[in-house]
């Protein structure tokens, strides 16, 4: 892993879940920079910007009000300058269903919101090497797909 | 306005090398990705010039031996995954062999640098060899896991679904879609 951060992207509504969240990338032992927006609207707004850092790995909750995570999705992949992000989806829907359809609509990460704080810190881990691996290894990012 | 590049890396990267060795008159061979082998004579004053001359570029003379094993590793593993002939019984014993070092050394420095496992990591080359080969349409899922050194179809599944958390049959689906979708969207 390189000594340069690993820069993370959060879109999640729920103060909870945020907290959770940024607990969990402070515990992991991969060096990473975290950055939080509220929902999909902010999300949109802080990515369109000039000159920001763009993160490597966008995590992107299902559920948001103004703008939900799949139209977030969908108008990402339009654009030609942030199509190349990794994009998480995760949720507390577990239906294979809704699985295909984000994976179809072009997310790389499928998440089950986990609801301890472990599996949480494992799985963050497991994708963000996972992540890794397609960035350095040469991997074919059209066929980044993973479900946990 | 705004314009937008695309670019490759490589390249960009292997030009930019080039030009500040060749302004430092060192002699050097391009190895191929991130990697170029000097003249022994090259005093570590001169490592150093070059290496202030690269950070402006962001780039950084790695010098540490683990991180190159790592990427030799990597390479035979994607070499020995890729290969038009079966997979070797045994790994441990391919690897070693190909780098000429004990497999516990090279399975602890792995470890070290990619904070995942020799195993793991052939675990994820094989799934996406495998995610390539049923991404092309040509082959059976029986053929796929044959060539992967599977016993069997379920055995192939397992592993896949393991690696990837869905199904192949799941990932040929949604590969299908996806490509149906971007057709829809360039008419």
């Amino acid at each position: 892993m390189p000594k340069q951060p690993i820069h993370i992207l959060l879109a999640d509504d729920d103060e909870d879940d945020r907290l959770f969240f940024k607990e969990a990338f402070e515990e992991i032992k991969i060096y990473t920079s975290v950055k939080i927006v509220n929902d999909g609207v902010e999300l949109m707004n802080h990515l369109t910007q000039d000159n920001i850092q763009l993160p490597q790995i966008l995590f992107l909750d299902l559920n948001m009000p103004r703008k939900n995570g799949i139209d977030c999705l969908l108008e990402i992949k339009r654009l030609v300058h942030l199509k190349d992000i990794a994009i998480a989806i995760y949720s507390t829907s577990s239906s294979d269903k809704d699985i295909e359809e984000t994976f179809i609509q072009g997310a790389n990460v499928y998440i089950k919101k986990p609801s301890d704080f472990n599996t949480l810190k494992k799985i963050l881990e497991q994708v963000i090497t996972v992540n890794w691996q397609y960035q350095t290894s040469g991997l074919n990012r059209d066929n980044y797909l993973l479900s946990l | 306005m705004k314009l937008y590049l695309k670019f490759d890396s490589n390249i960009a990267l292997k030009k930019i090398v080039e030009e500040q060795l060749d302004k430092l008159q060192m002699k050097f061979d391009y190895l191929g990705f991130a990697e170029i082998e000097i003249d022994n004579a090259v005093s570590g004053s001169e490592i150093k010039e070059l290496d202030a001359r690269l950070n402006m570029y962001g780039i950084q003379i790695v010098e540490n031996q683990k991180s190159v094993l790592v990427q030799k590793i990597k390479d035979a593993i994607v070499e020995m995954v890729y290969s038009e002939e079966k997979l070797p019984i045994s790994n441990s014993a391919y690897l070693s062999d190909k780098l000429k070092q004990r497999y516990g050394y090279l399975s602890s420095v792995f470890t070290e640098i990619t904070y995942t496992s020799i195993e793991n990591f052939i675990l994820l080359q094989k799934a996406e060899r495998g995610k390539q080969l049923i991404s092309t349409n040509e082959f059976t899922f029986t053929e796929i896991a044959y060539t992967l050194n599977y016993s069997s179809v379920a055995h192939f599944s397992n592993q896949f679904k393991s690696v990837t958390g869905i199904t192949p049959t799941a990932f040929q689906r949604i590969i299908r879609k996806r490509r149906e979708n971007s057709i829809i969207l360039q008419k």
